[in-house]
């Protein structure tokens, strides 16, 4: 078999990555670090104060200016509550979860980048405002934020109780359904930019255009499935507060419950942050601000960034402070015969029309015919029948037994009242005294309830 | 292969994990302690919990299909992403064999479907 | 999915439960499979502390995976023995206890108690105070059904309309305070008539409030009828068939909303309702699919109603000459031997009271029938064979006060 030759397309080059020495490499950590912690705090007290507008309230507003201080007032008062360790939970994995939820979340930050190569402030040494870069960073991503499940799940299993076994089920089955949607949803932007590095992305998207227009479907289903990835209204039916009071982190207080808080704040702007990166441009200036030379260098970069990490919290927000929470069934539905389907099919629109762009060879007629054999394939599909459990049989409705629950109770629809049994002669009934006509019917109560 | 790319996972790795357990330390050390029963029974809505078999029991969970079908997608992403990075040097050779590796799996994904694998209850 | 088969597969599911062993029996059941693959029926208690219940209702759920196999609502928690409370109080005592077990429609509370006793006394009310009864009445029901239409979408997940309909209780309770002096528990209807007259300018406040109320009910409609969420979650969940209403004696809007025409404000007119019905501003809200979004529909429409009553009533009573507002009683009040049953139409449904007098100060017996009650005993009907998730859908719909249940 001769197999066509295949060479990669120019690799972006990671030479700017992996060459720092140990304390640019720690202080960049550190930066990361200090950014998500104080990100969060404020992201915590952006969303109440949004929240709070939408439904005619102020919101915190006490704690420092603004109330911006609001957060960490509350991460204090945490702190000095009694971490309580339930008497059935499982000790070690109980104690552990909370650890496994949170690093993971810090961890998916060493690929996200957050500007250009700049010089560290009184030094003359050059680093890219990017922990690190792999050729496989969103994998990366996806694969370290997986692991974040495993906190979910397990700190449901160890706490022992009913309401938190429901709600980690609940949430490893919707993470990993939506996780799908996710990747699929990524393969177009793999096939424009030629890499899965996360600055080669951000560097396509300079000498193209940004991917949210043309790969305006995969962005919307990246939209949605980010939602449900990160268990945020209205798919957050982990934390149904009506159904499973608090879901998985229902026995969990304290530190340990505030770093399950942090955990999930950090996903939300790490998933917030990937919308950015893959379909908005990354770090690089919107179109105005782009048209200023320097917008694209030095740190400037930093603010548009979190300006648009900003932008999706703000939707995340909205939704929050808008619609109702799907059921299970609905909602899975969405992922598994939505949005997976329509993945597909725009994969391998897009395929189609991009080997065409590439190497020409067919003509008007022939991509024709494809496009309608396609579209007539789609539509009969429309028409197949799902196959549905045929309906039982309804069983025959049996006799009323008033007492059958232990206490008196109406009868069902389809049952009937047995007839009283008469025992006075009707003819008898008009001249009976009140008092005996009680007397009779006793007893026909009695073989009632005895039914 | 070019380690260095991965010492700074490490390093964000180590800080985050020491912020972890010094916050999960923190938590036993700060807060008070004073015992009471009922305080330490699993929550169950202000009763007396129900009484749990040991080593949790065995229940009925309906998601071990969508887990299934998770491996089964999720190995179809592993495939695509590098098909999706070299698309544009293997042309339509590349497409014509990604195609019928999504046939495949849209073949399965299909049956499932039809066999009410998706309907969740 | 249809009702019938849902329940009809959660009854077959219970035919092959099969108890392993004695601890079974503690621990729900096993089922199939041999010993080895097995799985129990979990236990799972909602309530009686728990965020959907709004109070301390108690129901026992024995789920399969997420589906509810059996469920079994356990009342009490609250009870306070009010009917033998009422024993022991005289007729003006009375009126504060009873308007206490629904804290959400006190005014039509206090309303069952004082007809009952002015109907053994056969005392004449004036027609002043017939008219702001009927007020006071009708605002108490928009408040009622305000505080349901907050507190359902939470149910469902949308943290938002609650503030919505609160600012909207807020305008009422206003002037329900003005009226009366209290917020939730007025105290306001004494036996033959109020306790005072309006205060001055009250009526024209009162009018300014109703004509607040109803231009901004839209935006709660926009925000809750509209989405397609809250939609899919409700429409054809939790069908209550007209043959269960009438097996368990379930009255209100829940009835109406399965097209049980039953409302006792046209059925069996008291206060000036009749009158309202013949000007044709007294309108009864039925609908026929019976399920959890026709419930909701039913409270929304009841509220417009409500407040178009209410504006009727401002009318007339501008029109009304000044007058008493109650009658003089003695200073020992005391109901000739008899009884009777007094039955309003509450926001919640049909609250009844049976008053049995021996010629006494106090009653000799007061029993209560409340709307509650019986709404929440079809639940077991309504909830086997559901999801979880419709649980708290169905719940919700029910439209109860865990007073009113508990007594």
């Amino acid at each position: 078999m001769n197999y066509p030759s295949v060479h990669l397309a120019a690799e972006p080059s990671l030479d700017a990555f992996g060459t720092d020495n140990g304390w640019v490499i720690a202080l960049k950590a550190l930066l990361v670090f200090v950014f998500l912690v104080v990100f969060t705090l404020f992201n915590i007290w952006f969303e109440r104060r949004v929240v709070a507008r939408m439904q005619h309230r102020i919101g915190p507003n006490v704690n420092g200016p603004f109330g911006l201080l609001q957060s960490l007032a509350d991460g204090v008062k945490l702190a000095l509550k009694e971490d309580i360790i339930p008497k059935s939970a499982d000790k070690v994995v109980y104690v552990v979860a909370p650890a496994l939820s949170v690093i993971p979340a810090f961890i998916a930050w060493a690929v996200i980048p957050l500007g250009p190569v700049v010089t560290i402030p009184f030094t003359d040494i050059r680093t890219p405002l990017q922990l690190t870069d792999l050729p496989v960073g969103v994998l990366y991503i996806l694969a370290v934020t997986s692991i974040g499940v495993y906190g979910i799940v397990l700190a449901g299993w160890s706490s022992g109780s009913t309401y938190a076994l429901l709600g980690s089920l609940r949430s490893s089955a919707q993470v990993i359904s939506y996780e799908v949607a996710m990747g699929l949803s990524f393969v177009t932007v793999f096939m424009y930019a030629g890499t899965m590095s996360m600055s080669g992305i951000v560097e396509a998207q300079a000498q193209n255009v940004w991917f949210i227009l043309p790969l305006l479907p995969s962005f919307v289903i990246y939209a949605i499935s980010m939602v449900g990835e990160t268990n945020r209204a209205p798919f957050d039916l982990a934390e149904a507060e009506g159904e499973l009071v608090g879901g998985f982190h229902t026995e969990y207080s304290s530190l340990k419950f505030a770093l399950f808080f942090l955990a999930e704040y950090i996903n939300l702007v790490t998933v917030s942050a990937l919308a950015a990166t893959l379909f908005l441009g990354g770090w690089r200036a919107p179109y105005p601000l782009s048209l200023w030379d320097g917008a694209n260098e030095g740190y400037w970069p930093v603010l548009w960034f979190v300006g648009k990490c900003l932008a999706f919290i703000f939707f995340f927000i909205w939704l929050r402070g808008t619609l109702p929470r799907m059921r299970y069934d609905q909602f899975m539905k969405l992922g598994w015969k939505v949005l997976i389907p329509v993945s597909l099919v725009w994969i391998f629109g897009v395929s189609i029309v991009r080997v065409i762009q590439n190497e020409g060879g067919v003509d008007q007629q022939t991509l024709l015919i494809i496009a309608g054999v396609i579209v007539a394939l789609l539509l009969a599909s429309a028409f197949i029948p799902e196959k549905k459990p045929a309906d039982e049989p309804a069983e025959p409705a049996g006799d009323f037994d008033a007492f059958a629950g232990g206490y008196p109770v109406p009868p069902m629809p389809g049952q009937r009242l047995p007839d009283p049994v008469v025992t006075v002669p009707a003819d008898a009934s008009q001249d009976q005294p009140r008092s005996d006509a009680r007397d009779l019917d006793a007893p026909t109560n009695e073989e009632q309830s005895r039914g | 292969m070019d380690l260095d790319l991965y010492v700074p996972i490490l390093a964000i790795g180590v800080l985050g994990a020491a912020f972890a357990f010094f916050s999960l330390a923190a938590s036993w050390l700060s807060g008070p302690r004073r015992y009471n029963r009922a305080r330490l029974d699993s929550y169950e809505c202000g009763i007396e919990p129900t009484p749990q078999p040991i080593g949790g029991g065995r229940f009925q969970v309906k998601y071990f299909i969508t887990a299934m079908l998770f491996i089964v997608f999720d190995i179809e992403i592993i495939f695509l992403y590098p098909f999706a990075v070299a698309f544009d040097s293997l042309g339509w050779f590349g497409l014509i064999e990604m195609g019928l590796f999504i046939l495949t799996l849209v073949a399965a994904f299909a049956y499932v479907w039809r066999r009410g694998g998706l309907e969740w209850d | 999915m249809s009702e019938t088969p849902a329940t009809e597969r959660a009854a077959d599911l219970r035919a092959v439960t099969v108890g392993i062993g004695d601890g079974a029996a503690g621990f729900g059941h096993e089922r199939g499979g041999g010993v080895d693959l097995a799985t129990q029926d979990m236990v799972l208690n909602i309530g009686p502390q728990h965020p959907a219940t709004h109070g301390v209702l108690r129901l026992r759920l024995t789920l399969d995976g997420e589906r509810i196999v059996t469920c079994e609502p356990i009342v009490g928690y609250m009870h306070r023995g009010v009917e033998k409370l009422f024993e022991v109080r005289d007729y003006r005592q009375i009126i504060v206890l009873a308007n206490r077990h629904d804290w959400l429609s006190a005014f039509g509370n206090e309303l069952g108690v004082v007809m009952a006793v002015e109907r053994m006394l056969g005392m004449e009310v004036p027609v002043r105070a017939i008219w702001i009864r009927t007020l006071l009445a009708e605002l108490n029901r928009v408040l009622n059904h305000l505080m349901f239409m907050g507190s359902y979408p939470i149910e469902l997940g949308a943290i938002t309309p609650i503030f919505y309909a609160f600012r909207e209780r807020e305008t009422i309770q206003q002037v329900m305070e003005e009226v009366s002096g209290g917020r939730m528990h007025y105290m306001f209807n004494r036996v033959g008539g109020l306790k005072e007259d309006l205060p001055a300018g009250w009526l024209g406040r009162t009018s300014a409030a109703v004509a607040a109320v109803r231009s901004r009910l839209p935006q709660i409609e926009d925000l809750v009828f509209g989405n397609e969420i809250f939609r899919a979650r409700t429409v054809g969940v939790g069908v209550l068939s007209p043959e269960l209403i009438h097996a368990y004696g379930v009255s209100g809007p829940i009835a109406r909303a399965s097209g049980v025409d039953l409302d006792l404000r046209r059925d069996d007119p008291y206060l000036a309702y009749q009158e309202l019905l013949d000007d044709g501003v007294l309108r009864i809200v039925t609908r026929s699919a019976g399920d959890c979004f026709a419930r909701f529909d039913v409270l929304l429409e009841q509220v417009k109603v409500s407040l178009d009553v209410a504006d009727a009533c401002l009318t007339r009573l501008h029109e009304l000459p000044q007058g008493p507002v109650n009658v003089r009683l003695p200073k020992i009040l005391k109901a000739p031997e008899g009884s009777t049953y007094a039955w309003t139409e509450n926001p919640l449904g049909i609250n009844g009271y049976y008053l049995v007098s021996r010629g006494e100060k106090t009653p000799w017996r007061l029993k209560l029938r409340t709307a509650s009650f019986n709404n929440i005993s079809v639940l077991p009907q309504l909830l086997e064979g559901r999801v979880v998730a419709d649980m708290v859908a169905i719940l919700g719909s029910m439209f109860f006060v865990v007073g009113d249940v508990d007594k």
